[in-house]
């Protein structure tokens, strides 16, 4: 009798609320599960494809590595193709360390501006600033970067204009607010009393800075710029456009050059699928993947060491 | 050097690099926009473009980047709230969470050219479709989840604690807790963050090259049957966005006026995501007073 009240039977009303409750669970977990299998499934995928260059194609694995020659063309009676990347990936380590040599120092400096110098209205400056950079496509800063920065350096600088300069250029604007927001966590993790104490101890706001919150800060640092670096790394079209996409080592920073993606970028669109010039692609794209994999493994063991995370 | 200049002269290089980085974000938003401005007008944005001659709109890519945004909110929300409240309410600590949340985090590593080419591989090629919008969407949607997840985790974990206890206490199952309490709670910070995220994907290109293609069919926009190839409501046609758009056209040459096509498109892409970033503040402070007793 209990059972019912105002004619709803309870018992009923328990089971659909159980079902509901048992349902919701289900589909959240079943979404949890879509996306382990996506990531397992690009991870499949693109190594499937990426490991046929040398298990089908019989392209040496160093060969590839460290030949300098890229020339998908050349004909058997000239010694067959040649599928030499060391080009490319030369040039995604120069543009990227290069990027972030620039980037690190402006986008600590800024971070350091906005928790130390200015706290108040430097925040509120710099946060929107750096959350437009972030919103600006990288199609876009490609666009300025080609009708900008490339004929800035064909004048004053020399050469083309395009090549690794440019590249780097583009992409340190690029990377500068995720170095920059990173770094503004660290700072703002680091103890309030550690720095009290240096200016009690009285040491001046710079000393307090490089003694105390630099030191403290260090590994955040790091994280910052290796996660700036994988984006650097990871980064295609903005790159491609500036390059000059010759597929050869460049003499020095204003000749074309070429990365891994610039190259994926250009030829995946008139490479037959299945032939060995497309399964090279797929292997650089391969290799796309492990590095971002090695950039993360890397902040994992940085983040292991850190003491003062928030 | 006195620790006294030392510390004057730190400061002005501080201020120094806090003044390069704002001019160079004024100098870069100018740019785009007093370059772009000149070109945008009512014709350039619904006309199609033309081949080998100047004189041609961004107006199929313009829609083409709409619809598309849609239908990866579409695709990127119920999942990536599923998965974010999953991690927020269900997970123990253990080797499947352990697992789910490298997997999110590789996801949101991954350079968006390998999601383009997984695209390629499983949208475009295995399922036979071609270049197609839903091949775009879906890549999209890899690129856009990982972000989805996180808004949604770090939204429902800011919901008081008492809130939910206080709903358990009242005898709510866990998903009635979840659905009644936790859920419109969160709502605001769920949609902001959303939106948010959408500017970036209304400006990504890489992972559209080779799902979305780099073409558009002539579209009729009087025909809305979905099933038909003409009509711009067929999910199923290739379809350039504003972003594929800029690349194109500057890496192919083939238009006269390639500089003032992409600098219109653009700026038609960071007016839009200027819009986006607006509109999140915006309808997240009026949903928050609207949801709780803030005035």
């Amino acid at each position: 009798m209990e059972d019912k009240v105002q004619g709803i039977d309870l018992t009923k009303k328990r089971g659909s609320i159980v079902f509901f409750d048992k349902l919701g669970f289900s589909l959240t977990f079943i979404s949890a599960i879509i996306l382990i299998i996506t990531t397992a499934s690009i991870y499949i995928f693109v190594a499937s494809k990426g490991f046929a260059t040398f298990f089908v194609n019989g392209v040496n694995i160093i060969d590839f590595l460290t030949g300098t020659e890229w020339n998908p063309l050349r004909t058997a009676e000239e010694g067959g193709p040649l599928y030499g990347t060391f080009p490319f990936i030369f040039g995604s380590f120069a543009v990227t360390f290069m990027a972030a040599l620039i980037s690190a120092p402006l986008g600590i400096g800024a971070a350091v501006f906005m928790t130390e110098i200015a706290p108040s209205w430097g925040q509120k400056i710099l946060q929107p600033v750096i959350e437009l950079l972030v919103g600006i496509p990288s199609v876009v800063y490609g666009f300025i970067g080609l009708t900008l920065v490339v004929p800035f350096i064909r004048n004053y600088v020399g050469g083309l204009g395009f090549g690794l300069l440019a590249g780097t250029i583009v992409l340190a604007v690029m990377i500068l607010p995720t170095i920059t927001s990173i770094s503004v966590d660290t700072l703002r993790a680091v103890p309030r009393e550690m720095k009290e104490g240096s200016y009690a101890l009285g040491a001046t706001r710079w000393q307090t800075i490089y003694r105390i919150l630099f030191r403290a800060s260090i590994p955040g640092f790091i994280t910052a710029v290796v996660f700036g670096m994988a984006r650097a790394f990871g980064e295609a079209l903005a790159v491609q456009m500036v390059l000059g996409n010759a597929p050869l080592i460049p003499k020095d920073l204003v000749s074309p050059a070429s990365t891994i993606t610039s190259i994926i970028t250009i030829n995946m669109g008139h490479t037959v699928s299945g032939s060995a010039e497309n399964n090279v692609l797929w292997s650089l794209a391969l290799l796309l993947l492990a590095m971002s994999a090695l950039f993360i493994f890397v902040i994992r063991m940085i983040a292991k060491r850190r003491r003062f995370t928030s | 050097m006195t620790a006294k200049m030392a510390d004057r002269i730190a400061t002005v290089l501080f201020v120094l690099i806090a003044l390069i980085i704002v001019l160079l974000l004024a100098g870069l938003l100018g740019y785009i926009l007093v370059k772009g401005l000149a070109v945008i007008n009512w014709k350039f944005i619904t006309t199609p473009p033309k081949f080998m001659q100047a004189g041609g709109g961004v107006g199929p890519q313009l829609y083409n980047s709409i619809y598309l945004l849609i239908l990866t909110t579409i695709i990127t929300t119920p999942v990536g709230m599923g998965a974010g409240i999953y991690l927020a309410e269900y997970a123990k600590p253990g080797r499947l969470t352990h697992f789910l949340r490298t997997s999110i985090e590789i996801l949101s590593s991954l350079p968006s050219i390998v999601v383009g080419l997984f695209g390629l591989l499983l949208f475009v090629n295995y399922t036979g479709w071609g270049y197609t919008l839903m091949g775009g969407a879906l890549a999209l949607s890899i690129f856009n989840l990982p972000l989805m997840v996180r808004i949604t985790e770090d939204a429902i974990s800011a919901v008081p604690r008492e809130q939910k206890e206080a709903a358990l206490a009242l005898g709510l199952t866990h998903w009635t807790t979840i659905t009644k309490v936790l859920i419109p709670s969160a709502l605001p910070g769920i949609i902001t963050g959303t939106i948010l995220a959408s500017g970036r994907v209304f400006g990504e290109a890489a992972a559209l090259l080779y799902t979305s293609g780099m073409s558009t069919p002539a579209l009729d926009f009087s025909n809305w049957n979905p099933f038909s190839p003409d009509s711009p409501l067929n999910p199923f046609r290739p379809g350039e966005t504003l972003a594929v758009n800029i690349w194109k056209i500057n890496s192919e040459g083939l238009v006269p006026d390639v500089k003032e096509i992409a600098s219109g498109a653009s700026a038609l892409l960071v007016l839009a995501i200027l819009a986006f970033n607006l509109l999140a503040r915006a309808l997240g402070s009026f949903l928050y007073r609207k949801m709780t007793s803030v005035k």
